[in-house]
């Protein structure tokens, strides 16, 4: 397989530019690392750790909805309560939890932290990060913030939602979750922040300035697009939320400030003297979801940028459109800033902002839109290869399809009048999250892996935990859809008291049942990932055939990346050229004399070139 | 065979989806009771709801047909190589400018139900009544549990100010429930939102109406209900542990005014007097104070 390569291959024993690596201690290599691999597998193993957490906490909520008050088996003993039951407060606490572990400890994480770190620096052909110790800093920024998540469980947890909407997460009489566990809470994410700050300023840096030669912005690949544009929404977006969150600090009772940002004055909670304030609630929605509409974002275009690399791989096909890809993805960004009024349409705010919220809105389904048909014009023709991969891929797209396409609802004001905070939106949301960009990162992990680890995955297990995964995920999630339309609000421990949801108890079921075929089947991934990284069998270079720079590097890439410092000669995504014969992929950093004979190349490419239009304008 | 299965597999769930939605209204999974709104404007918005609903539907089979499409088509590819092609600038054109244009006119179509809805000089210059004289209820929520007082029977309200003064403070022969709000059968009612604690939403999903309530502000609620029933009501923010248990009702009567002065004598009743029924239909002088 490695021979395939002959750019490295010919130079492989080529050492010269080892810049005196000396050996480095256990806990310079595996702990306090400031190579962007290892800290990119340790934000992995972090993040997919807290995968399993947050999958246990949502499997906590799905049982209550199912099974409302009865004890949970297995789980039940672990907490206190009668019979392992799940308490109205403990719910609240579970739904809170299970968001916040997800979104903060999962998702951003294993988007920016893990893939960003490892990938990067291969993708654009550095050696590392441009600031390897700030990087290292922030992954151990992830700590604080994981103990204070951890202390906000020993408090009982927060029970605000992860949107916390004061005043109930603002006054700690409001709710059992709402004391030190909320104060705890706010440190978390603000650790969070810290980590994800310093890891946008460091993706900035190294993509602007480590490129290889060679490496034009234009010949990114679009996962480093993503990333780029990621850190650049984090960059903007992450202080507001951050100074929301010191705000919060300082009008929670606890840390004696008593500041009244949030809080208006004459307010009785739960018989507590009446607050002293001329505060607003308003502004704390305002100010955290002009972060967390970002965020979604952040969440997202990771994902899609890997996507669309694996499925150009996969298809053994050119990317369709690759600056429509990456000026989407910008699109997207900038309208991103913009659009976070479209959580707010119910909350009271001035009803105009409502109609100019909901026109950019619209328009930011546009470039997701044209994302989507060209990734499906990234199949169109190509040869695809069924792998696990591939599956994924498919799988991302085909849910992201359905998540778009529920958030029209929602965008369109006077709809969402209904469905706002209805299970209709954790259905559009879901499809987002975890269909989208979970089945992004599944591919992703399977395709990266041999570069990590130097070893491949099992293919059946993938396969198997992609079956289970995928039935599982629209089993738990379409159903919500309905649950929506028929009016059943979010975070509620018992919708079945009101009337006119009592019918809709065993679809709930049903969704449970799906949940934990989903939730076990992860489990073989993750078993997979652990033996696949001691007992995989070897691989090469390059596995995939692939075209970017960072399958040029050995596997697992050795300190410093490269044993040859690449040197770009075209995009990454030239799969089937007819410049080379006998296989179907060019990679980056392959050098091609000019042909010999010019004319005779000429013609040939031109038919090429001018024959695709006119197919393209037949269908 | 591997290749033919997975090429299934992503055809079948969408026809599955649109079955499971097609099934939907049968099945009651649609709006609750399967019944339309019961006010016009929530009518309206159901009908906007099922104008996406086809756009949407429209867009997913597309989709969904050209992924299939060209899934058979590129798993069975023969050829030596895939097909060269960076793109088409004319299919990139095409599928900007037509969702664009589709978008657009979605979020230019509702602007007035959304302004009909909430923005209150509009709904005025759209032949609403003046506000002033369909003033029905404050209706306050805390955890958890929603307080409506209702303005006497021969209170009226002259102009905003009065209503504003009226808000500020309880007033004599006002009237209290818990839980349950009687609203004016075809007629506009207005309902002043507070809330006395943490954030609520007041929710009636038979009405499609939803408003948060947020503390230390007073926001308007407006719906015509032409239905007589009984409508759940329910919290959409959530508020604390005990969120999920808010549950009230919402009554269109015909008869509003009867409803008052029959609340009023109950109010009024000292329980040794007369019983509080065969006041009601008594002619109504004003409170006494209490």
């Amino acid at each position: 397989m490695s021979t395939l390569n002959p750019a490295t291959d010919t130079v492989a024993s080529h050492d010269d530019h080892d810049h005196g690596h000396h050996e480095l201690s256990f806990v310079q290599k595996y702990v306090f690392s400031t190579d962007h691999k290892m800290i990119g597998a340790q934000f992995l193993i972090t993040t997919l750790l807290m995968l399993l957490l947050g999958g246990a906490l949502a499997l906590g909520v799905r049982w209550q909805l199912a099974w409302p008050w009865t004890s949970m088996p297995i789980a039940g003993s672990w907490f206190a309560g009668e019979g392992g039951q799940i308490s109205p407060e403990f719910y609240t606490m579970l739904f809170t939890m299970h968001a916040t572990v997800m979104i903060f400890l999962v998702i951003i994480p294993i988007l920016a932290g893990a893939f960003g770190n490892f990938l990067i620096p291969l993708m654009i052909g550095a050696d590392d990060m441009a600031f390897p110790k700030l990087n290292m800093l922030s992954y151990w920024f992830m700590w604080p913030a994981i103990f204070f998540f951890g202390l906000s469980f020993y408090f009982g947890g927060a029970a605000a939602g992860w949107t916390s909407y004061p005043l109930l997460s603002a006054l700690p009489e409001a709710a059992p979750g709402s004391g030190p566990a909320q104060t705890m809470w706010v440190l978390g994410v603000t650790f969070v922040g810290v980590s994800s700050m310093m890891g946008s300023v460091n993706y900035l840096t190294t993509i602007i300035n480590m490129r290889a030669p060679g490496m034009t912005l234009f010949r990114m690949p679009l996962t480093i697009w993503s990333m780029f544009i990621t850190a650049i929404l984090q960059a903007f977006a992450l202080p507001v939320l951050t100074a929301a969150g010191f705000m919060m600090l300082f009008d929670r009772t606890g840390l004696s400030i008593h500041t009244c940002f949030f809080v208006p004055s004459g307010i009785v909670v739960n018989n507590a003297d009446p607050t002293v304030g001329g505060g607003q609630p308003l502004l704390w929605q305002h100010l955290f979801w002009f972060y967390s509409h970002p965020a979604v974002y952040i969440m997202l275009l990771p994902a899609m940028g890997m996507v669309s690399d694996m499925l150009s791989t996969m298809c053994r096909k050119p990317i369709f459109g690759y600056k429509p890809m990456a000026y989407s993805m910008a699109a997207i960004a900038g309208l991103g800033f913009i659009v976070w009024g479209h959580h707010m349409f119910t909350s009271g705010m001035n009803p105009a902002l409502g109609m100019t919220f909901m026109t950019s809105t619209m328009m930011i389904a546009l470039p997701s839109a044209i994302k989507t048909f060209n990734w499906i014009g990234t199949i169109w023709g190509g040869k695809v290869r069924f792998n696990t991969v591939t599956l994924n891929c498919i799988a991302f797209v085909s849910l992201f399809v359905v998540g778009g396409l529920s958030g029209l609802f929602m965008a369109a004001v006077p709809v969402d009048i209904y469905i706002h905070d209805t299970y209709f939106i954790v259905a559009h949301f879901h499809y987002v999250i975890f269909g989208a960009t979970l089945f992004g990162v599944f591919g992703a992990i399977f395709f990266w892996f041999p570069k990590m680890f130097g070893r491949m995955m099992n293919e059946r297990v993938g396969k198997i935990h992609f079956f289970l995964t995928y039935i599982g995920m629209n089993g738990t999630f379409f159903p919500m859809h309905m649950l929506g339309v028929a009016g059943m609000p979010r975070r509620y421990a018992d919708p079945y008291i009101h009337p006119y949801l009592e019918h809709l108890l065993p679809m709930n079921q049903f969704m449970t049942v799906s949940a934990m075929i989903m939730g076990f089947a992860q489990l073989l991934m993750i078993g997979n990932w652990i033996y696949s990284i001691f007992y995989g069998p070897r691989i090469g270079r390059n596995p995939w055939n692939a075209n970017g720079v960072e399958w040029t590097a050995p596997s697992p890439p050795p300190h410093g990346n490269f044993d040859i410092l690449p040197v770009v000669y075209r995009g990454p995504y030239e799969y089937s050229s007819p410049l080379v014969d006998g296989r179907d992929y060019l990679p980056q950093t392959e050098y091609l004399p000019p042909a010999d004979p010019p004319a005779e190349e000429t013609p040939e490419e031109a038919a090429v070139e001018g024959e695709a239009p006119e197919e393209t304008s037949d269908e | 065979m591997s290749r033919i299965f997975w090429c299934l597999f992503f055809t079948v769930w969408p026809i599955v989806a649109l079955i499971v939605c097609a099934i939907s209204p049968q099945m009651n999974w649609a709006f609750p009771e399967n019944l339309e709104a019961a006010t016009p404007l929530g009518r309206r918005i159901d009908d906007l709801f099922y104008l996406i609903m086809w756009i949407v539907t429209i867009a997913f089979i597309g989709t969904m047909i050209a992924m299939s499409y060209v899934l058979f088509k590129a798993s069975s590819n023969e050829d030596e190589k895939g097909w060269f092609s960076h793109g088409s600038h004319n299919l990139e054109v095409i599928w900007t400018i037509v969702p664009s244009g589709v978008l657009l006119f979605i979020a230019l179509y509702q602007m007035d139900v959304w302004a009909l809805y909430r923005v209150r000089d509009y709904d005025l210059q759209q032949g609403g009544k003046s506000r002033t004289q369909n003033v029905v209820a404050e209706v306050t929520a805390r955890q958890f549990e929603w307080r409506i007082r209702y303005p006497g029977p021969d209170r009226t309200f002259k102009n905003q100010q009065d209503i504003k003064d009226w808000l500020s403070k309880p007033h004599e022969g006002d009237l209290y429930t818990v839980n349950h709000l009687h609203v004016p059968l075809n007629r506009e009612t207005v309902i002043y939102l507070k809330s006395a604690d943490v954030q609520h939403a007041f929710f009636v999903p038979d009405l499609r109406v939803k408003q948060d309530a947020l503390p230390g502000q007073i926001i308007d609620v407006w719906f015509t209900v032409n239905r007589a029933g009984d409508f759940a009501l329910t919290c959409a923010e959530l508020c604390g542990w005990g969120h999920y248990k808010m549950r009230g009702r919402v009554t269109a009567i015909d008869d509003f005014e009867g409803y008052l002065r029959k609340l009023k004598v109950e109010q009024e009743y000292d329980g040794v007097t007369a019983p509080a029924a065969e006041v009601a239909g008594a002619s109504n002088p004003r409170g006494t104070a209490r």
